[in-house]
């Protein structure tokens, strides 16, 4: 294959011909991508067109037989030898790992662990700052999320926008390269949406942070994306500004699924 | 070096035919006799007046928390000699407790009684009071409902633990060593002694166990199958 | 209860025996049976089917067994590993304490394998996503959020490696009840001795049970405290 599969220089992730499959089951069949740093991508798409995994493989949640993952210029997950990837020693992984953080459907707040703890637990166990300073940033990430008065309470006492907001402080405590959102808002009761979506505009437009977001939240997308990636079948099938994308869908799958939104 | 010599095994086999069976029924005797009375202290302490529940729950709470090698040695080794030589309370130990194999097969019923007690008493309150309420307004009496109503739902739901606890008192008759009844350990340890094949007899031993556990464990399995209902 | 105070040395010397080997062996089948666990879960292939064939063995056996196997199987062998000599003469003590941390191992093993199965994928992910090592997260994720699975069945074993102690009494280790029966033997005084032993487990066993119950509570997770 001659693929060109380096990657690009002026960009934060790199996604190149990346493929995975379960078995039988083809996923991404070759998907292509860049992000700039800084920059807000939402990817779209129907259920089972990959967006998930795709974004699992960033952080190397998943495995991917073939293609590439750069994360700052860094390959993820593996070593490259001749060509030839080479499954990296955990310490690599886990390295990696810790510069893109992620935000989950089901929250995955650590349950014995109260929120300012599992604020500061990343940082000081891998990042190892120490407590202090750990827990000073914890509590104000905590209030930029709107939760400075719930530091001290359990994930079990909170609702479920409030255990989104607190994953989305401990994401941001790791000072990543890149946060990942996987699709933060379905779990969610329709009345507590809101206060996530307030919170990750919050954070676009302060225009620090690299964000991709697998969503589901058109409107979302249309105010908040700098891109919006468009895939279906395993692949990136379309992408640019949200105007361009959702209001002059060029392929006839992007048409077929705005279609079905809208209806 | 050692050298196997199974043919002090196959010559002895009988020895180690016999202790299992002895083992097999020792355990069917003590699972029979445990479960009628493991019933009666459930249903004491699930329906009883108060002190009733009370003794109940002690009693199985001072079971479950000594070793059966313990009940074994106090009644084999201890109770004759409670009373006078050649008393009438002597005799009639003797005469309850005659042998080995009776007092272990005892004394396994007084242990698997006190789990199953546990079990059963689970099993009620699993079956709760729908069923109960759908059998009084049949116009059943108090004891028709339990009879005919909690009863079997109940044993349908503690079939598992029930074959469970039949694994584990068929284990128990290892102990039985401990008063010298001649089943598979005594076989085993008889074997080890006298002809110094360790490797050969406890080997032996420990395969016969293992084979009969695990048949046990899928008889069972096929039993539960070939009952068609369940407790929804 | 005079005869029972007037020995109670004796007593005192088969208890303190109990009481060790029941030490050895509850530690020792936590250690180890926490790793049977761990390898039973998260490990590869090969690991696991070992694992699984040690645990499914050791619980088809009488523990009775597991310690005559030990007591009378161990010595009659060499085990020679890379030229070095592993020392197999035990002696009764060593021998029911192997006998009962492989019973206790076996034990808590499929406890702590069922336990890790019940915390949700997500949090391994989440701790992942933080840069965790595998035993980064084994410790201070996946596992605590185990504990108040792994307690309560955990203390059972507890308590049933402390009944098993008594098994020693067959390979004539001098522990509470050998020592009860012999001072049976030599007083013929039966019933204060085997009530005073029968005490003695069941304070001990019924402690542990009631510690573990406490400790489990003491795990659940946001309730105000």
């Amino acid at each position: 294959m001659s693929q060109n599969l380096a990657p690009n220089p002026n960009a934060m992730v790199s996604i190149r011909n990346l493929h995975k499959h379960y078995g039988e089951l083809q996923v991404l069949k070759g998907v292509d991508l860049d992000i700039a740093p800084g920059e807000v991508v939402c990817v779209i798409g129907p259920s089972g067109s990959g967006k998930t995994t795709m974004l699992r493989c960033v952080n190397f949640l998943e495995n991917y037989q073939d293609g590439r993952i750069y994360v700052d210029g860094q390959l993820v997950g593996y070593r490259e030898q001749n060509g030839q990837l080479k499954p990296a020693p955990e310490k690599e992984v886990a390295k990696i790992r810790a510069e893109t953080a992620m935000v989950f459907q089901q929250f995955n707040l650590f349950p014995h662990m109260t929120a300012l703890r599992n604020v500061t637990f990343g940082p000081m166990k891998v990042r190892k700052v120490n407590k202090a300073e750990a827990e000073e940033n914890a509590r104000r990430l905590l209030a930029r999320v709107g939760l400075a008065d719930k530091a001290d309470n359990y994930p079990s006492q909170l609702s479920g926008g409030q255990q989104q907001r607190v994953a989305i402080a401990r994401a941001l405590a790791m000072e990543p390269k890149v946060i990942l959102f996987d699709e933060v808002t379905s779990a969610l009761d329709p009345e507590l949406v809101g206060e996530v979506l307030q919170v990750m505009t919050d954070l676009a437009q302060s225009h620090g942070v690299t964000m991709i977001v697998v969503t589901h939240e058109m409107g979302f997308a249309r105010d908040v994306a700098d891109r919006i990636v468009f895939m279906d079948g395993g692949v990136v099938v379309e992408q640019g500004p949200p105007s361009q994308v959702l209001e002059h869908p060029e392929s006839e799958r992007l048409q077929a699924f705005l279609r079905r939104l809208h209806s | 070096m050692y050298k196997l010599r199974w043919e002090y095994i196959t010559n002895n086999k009988e020895l180690f035919i016999d202790g299992l069976l002895l083992g097999l029924k020792m355990a069917i005797l003590g699972l029979i006799i445990g479960t009628v009375l493991g019933l009666l202290l459930a249903f004491a302490r699930q329906y009883g007046p108060r002190p009733l529940r009370w003794v109940v729950t002690a009693y199985v709470e001072l079971i479950r928390n000594i070793p059966l090698l313990l009940i074994v040695s106090l009644l084999y080794f201890g109770l004759p000699q409670v009373f006078p030589r050649r008393s009438t309370g002597q005799e009639w130990v003797l005469k309850i407790l005659p042998d080995a194999e009776t007092t272990f097969i005892v004394a396994l019923a007084i242990y698997a009684a006190a789990y199953l007690a546990e079990i059963f008493s689970a099993g009620i309150v699993s079956v709760g009071k729908r069923y109960l309420e759908a059998g009084r307004s049949l116009g059943l009496s108090r004891t028709q409902t339990a009879v005919s109503i909690t009863l079997p739902i109940m044993l349908r739901t503690v079939l598992p633990s029930l074959g469970n606890t039949f694994i584990g008192l068929f284990k128990d008759t290892s102990i039985a060593v401990a008063i010298a009844a001649p089943e598979l350990t005594w076989a085993a340890r008889k074997i080890s002694t006298d002809y110094f094949r360790y490797i050969e007899a406890w080997a032996t031993a420990g395969v016969i166990y293992l084979l009969t556990c695990y048949a046990i464990a899928i008889g069972l399995r096929l039993i539960e199958r070939r009952i068609k209902w369940t407790v929804a | 209860m005079n005869e029972v105070w007037d020995n109670r040395h004796l007593i005192w010397l088969g208890l303190k025996l109990t009481l060790q080997l029941s030490a050895v062996a509850i530690v020792a089948s936590s250690l180890i049976g926490l790793f049977v666990g761990v390898g039973l879960f998260y490990g590869n292939r090969v690991v696991r089917s070992l694992l699984r064939l040690y645990v499914d063995v050791i619980r088809g056996l009488p523990i009775l067994v597991v310690l005559f196997l030990i007591y009378y199987i161990l010595p009659a062998v060499n085990i020679d590993i890379l030229g070095v000599h592993i020392p197999t003469n035990v002696g009764r003590f060593q021998a029911a304490a192997i006998g009962l941390t492989l019973f206790g191992a076996a034990q808590v093993g499929e406890v702590v394998r069922g336990a890790l199965a019940s915390v949700p994928k997500g949090q391994s992910d989440a701790g992942k996503a933080l840069g965790l090592t595998f035993w980064q997260r084994l410790f201070s994720i996946t596992l605590p959020q185990s504990m108040p699975v792994i307690i309560p069945p955990w203390t059972n074993t507890a308590a049933e490696l402390v009944k098993g102690t008594s098994l020693a009494s067959l390979l004539s280790m001098s522990e509470l009840l050998f020592a009860t029966r012999k001072i049976v033997e030599r007083t013929g005084d039966v019933l204060p001795f085997y009530i005073a032993a029968a005490a003695i487990y069941f304070v001990i066993c019924f402690t542990i049970s009631r510690l573990g119950a406490l400790v489990a509570q003491r795990y659940r997770f946001g309730v105000a405290r």
